[in-house]
């Protein structure tokens, strides 16, 4: 049932891989949220997770992020180049969380508990509704973010009640690291403002910057492009941008907005009900017939029936259901803006 | 167009204030209708229908005028009354405050000698009261007020503190100084034991496990007779020496100093102690504010699953918070069993509990200074309390002030609650600055678990 697009040469997410999730299966009672999901996330790709309201996107994030203990499968973080799978195998028969071995080492996260994902397996994430430290500033935010390297150069608070030059140094460097990513976020000049206080735009960068601040791997934004308006938009897809290209940090998202998606993103994994329906690149996924069904929720041969139907937005906005559907699937997949009704 | 609200307002008014009277009339008719008293051959049943008319009459036109001119109009007289503080005052005051508190602190005794030379004992030990419950304050403002988990059964490490000097006293022979940073140990130690399943719960429902571990301790320690003496308590504590001098009539520390021998030396000796005591819990507790450590217990406050989702070991960072706590509690504890030099269960209830919490709810969650305040007008205003003789000249040699005090404390408690609900101090000062330091307010601050 693999779509025909599959058949494109080998994709970065298929060679270097820096998270895997296989066969991922997780069930609330008797509600299957999501059913033996498999894809993997490119190093320093820009993957996008999208799919319906309840196509069980949230539930991935919790699951890699360990908030969730996954009913079933496998989730596999790599900091070192390729698949890696004999180190994989070898270290899922031991029982252990992660091996190892120095820089290059992989860790099995449906075994860790959510704080060692972040601290050790160096994944961040932030939330759908936004989980600010609301009342301290935004300096202070990124500084909780930077709480365990402060912790070992405050000698585990020992060195720091004495404040021995180590810690100074840390804590000064660390001051520094945040004032950075304000910088780089527009937030510096309200960095001594609680994050309650900032409007809802800043509130979201500033959950990027704190994220940005344990120096993660794999950053994972659940929805970042919520609530923004047009211009903020642009300014968080050049931010996500700016964050895969300079800091090598590969990204995972889950988004409503195709405008975002489909611009930024070099990888978009589609589910539905649980399942994967689609995966591959922006062009790729958004000429699936099984994707705009799911979109518009109706059979793969209904589709072109029911956009005969209605009257069809320009695909600018809505790039997914304003696509035509099988039958003109064999064109050529050019910039959108075509799709209206022939 | 005004007389039609106003009747409405009228009319609302008196239905509401008749409800009330309805409600007086049925509950005080046991209280103020019927009395009994013990006659021959059983109980006399006597009316007093002035008094019940009079009470329903005073809940009736009070409520009215109440609602006339506070509940339901549109323009309550209250609203003319605001405490305004100018800006520039509060943060003039907000900066002498704690070095003149200090100074005063320091300086306390011999004030109170000059001031009242005959009454000098009592306020010394009243001093020395409200300093420790302004120790046990600023130890639990860092479990409550820091890391926002309500600790409804801070007194058990207050206890297990006072009973490890106590017991090591009796049993082992240890002094004052050699014991004291062991019961800060052993309370810390207990505090890490109570805490590991506690913590694991949240809101609520870590309120009242808390607080049936306060009481555990306390029924431990009423029942293990052997041991701890039960409800008999442990007596002749030693009192602390002063670098080995006793405060003894002979051979102590007035005449190694050649002074007359008096008993306010060792009320001095003591406040310094426990003043020393307080002022290392203030040091360590800012310090801590400012390291890694306690920006996560403030952040554990604010958002739990933030914490966890930056990597911060959320359960260890709730232990250290009770166990740094419990571990001043440990101290305070020792403290107060050299004082006393008897304890017993009865010194560890409940109570104690709620009043630490008071006062650091009082004070201002998370507030240093507001602890020192609220200590001062929760301790020192009971205290003060007892001395309302004047009333007497007012209501009559009949009427017994004494009775009122809970009543009339209670009361300001109330008021402080209705002016200033998150307390006296309520703005949040950050742990670190880029540019400049801006007070944060406190409607932006979360309160944590379980409030």
């Amino acid at each position: 049932m693999e779509p025909a697009m599959k058949t494109t040469p080998t994709q970065n997410w298929d060679t270097n891989v820096v998270l895997s999730v296989e066969h991922l299966t997780m069930r609330f009672g008797g509600l299957l949220a999501v059913n033996d999901l498999s894809f993997n996330v490119g190093r320093g790709d820009i993957t996008a997770l999208i799919g319906p309201n309840g196509a069980g996107k949230t539930t991935v994030f919790n699951c890699v992020t360990g908030f969730y203990k996954p009913t079933e499968g496998r989730i596999v973080m790599r900091h070192g180049k390729g698949f890696q799978s004999e180190k994989i195998e070898a270290l899922t028969r031991t029982g252990r969380q992660f091996n190892d071995d120095g820089d290059d080492r992989v860790f099995l996260l449906e075994r860790m508990p959510d704080f060692e994902i972040s601290k050790r397996a160096k994944v961040a994430r932030t939330f759908q509704n936004i989980r600010l430290f609301g009342g301290m500033t935004a300096l202070e935010n990124l500084l909780v973010a930077q709480h365990n390297p402060l912790m070992l150069a405050s000698m585990m608070t020992i060195g720091g009640i004495f404040n021995l030059p180590g810690y100074k140094k840390a804590r000064a460097e660390a001051i520094d690291f945040a004032a950075y990513w304000l910088e780089k976020t527009g937030l510096i000049e309200r960095a001594d403002d609680p994050a309650a206080d900032l409007p809802y735009g800043d509130q979201r960068r500033l959950e990027i910057a704190r994220a940005m601040c344990t120096r993660p791997h794999l950053l994972c934004l659940d929805e970042p492009a919520a609530g923004l308006n047009p211009r903020e938009s642009t300014e968080l897809n050049n931010l996500l941008q700016y964050i895969r290209k300079d800091h090598g940090t590969s990204i995972l998202l889950i988004e409503h907005d195709m405008g975002v998606v489909m611009e930024i993103s070099d990888h978009v994994v589609v589910l539905d009900y649980g399942e994967k329906i689609s995966d591959g690149s922006a062009d790729q996924v958004k000429n699936d017939p099984r994707v705009i069904s799911a979109y518009l929720g109706v059979d793969e041969d209904e589709v072109a029936a029911v956009e005969a139907m209605i009257e069809m937005p320009p695909s600018e906005r809505t790039p997914i259901p304003a696509k035509p559907a099988a039958s003109k699937a064999k064109k050529k997949p050019g910039k959108n803006g075509k799709g209206g009704k022939s | 167009m005004a007389a039609a609200p106003n009747s409405g307002l009228m009319a609302d008014s008196v239905k509401d204030a008749a409800i009330a009277a309805l409600l007086v009339a049925v509950l005080g008719f046991f209280f103020f209708a019927l009395r009994t008293d013990i006659g021959t051959g059983g109980l006399d049943l006597t009316y007093r229908w002035g008094m019940w008319f009079t009470a329903i009459a005073i809940v009736f036109a009070g409520r009215l005028l109440l609602n006339l001119f506070v509940f339901k109009t549109a323009k309550p007289v209250t609203s003319g009354i605001t405490i305004t503080v100018p800006a520039a005052l509060t943060t003039v005051v907000g900066r002498f405050l704690g070095p003149v508190l200090l100074l005063m602190a320091v300086g306390l005794p011999f004030i109170v000698m000059v001031l009242f030379p005959d009454r000098d004992r009592q306020f010394i030990d009243l001093a020395i009261l409200i300093m420790t419950y302004v120790m046990l304050g600023w130890g639990l403002n860092i479990v409550v007020g820091l890391a926002g988990l309500l600790d409804l059964g801070y007194v058990a490490f207050y206890a297990v503190g006072a009973y490890s000097f106590a017991l090591m006293a009796q049993y082992l022979n240890i002094g004052f100084w050699t014991a004291l940073p062991l019961a800060g140990l052993l309370a810390a130690t207990w505090g890490i034991i109570l805490g590991f399943p506690v913590l694991r719960l949240r809101g609520d429902y870590l309120a009242i496990v808390t607080l049936a571990f306060g009481e555990i301790i306390r029924v431990v320690l009423l029942n293990w007779y052997d041991f701890t003496g039960g409800p008999d308590g442990i007596s002749g504590i030693p009192k602390p020496s002063f670098f080995g001098l006793d405060f003894s009539r002979t051979g102590g520390f007035a005449e190694y100093f050649g002074l007359d021998y008096s008993t306010i030396h060792r009320f001095i000796y003591l406040y310094y102690i426990i003043l020393a005591l307080a002022l290392i819990t203030n040091f360590v507790t800012l310090r801590l504010r400012k390291l890694p450590i306690g920006r996560a217990w403030e952040a554990l406050r604010e958002d739990e699953i933030a914490c966890r989702s930056l990597g911060i070991n959320t359960t260890n960072t709730k232990l250290t918070a009770f166990s740094i706590g419990a571990m001043f509690a440990g101290f305070a504890g020792s403290f107060f069993a050299t004082r006393q030099g008897f304890i017993s269960p009865e010194s560890f209830t409940f109570l104690e509990s709620a009043i630490i919490l008071a006062i650091v709810v009082l004070g201002g969650l998370g507030s240093q200074i507001g602890v020192v305040i609220a200590s001062v007008v929760m301790i020192g205003g009971i205290e003060l309390l007892r001395n309302l003789g004047f009333l007497k000249e007012v209501f009559g040699p009949d009427f017994e002030p004494t009775q009122y005090r809970m009543l009339i404390f209670g009361l300001a408690m109330v008021l402080i609650m209705v002016w200033k609900p998150r307390g006296i101090i309520s703005s949040r000062n950050p742990s670190a600055v880029y540019k400049e330091r801006k007070k944060i307010s406190s409607d932006m601050v979360a309160q944590g678990e379980g409030h």
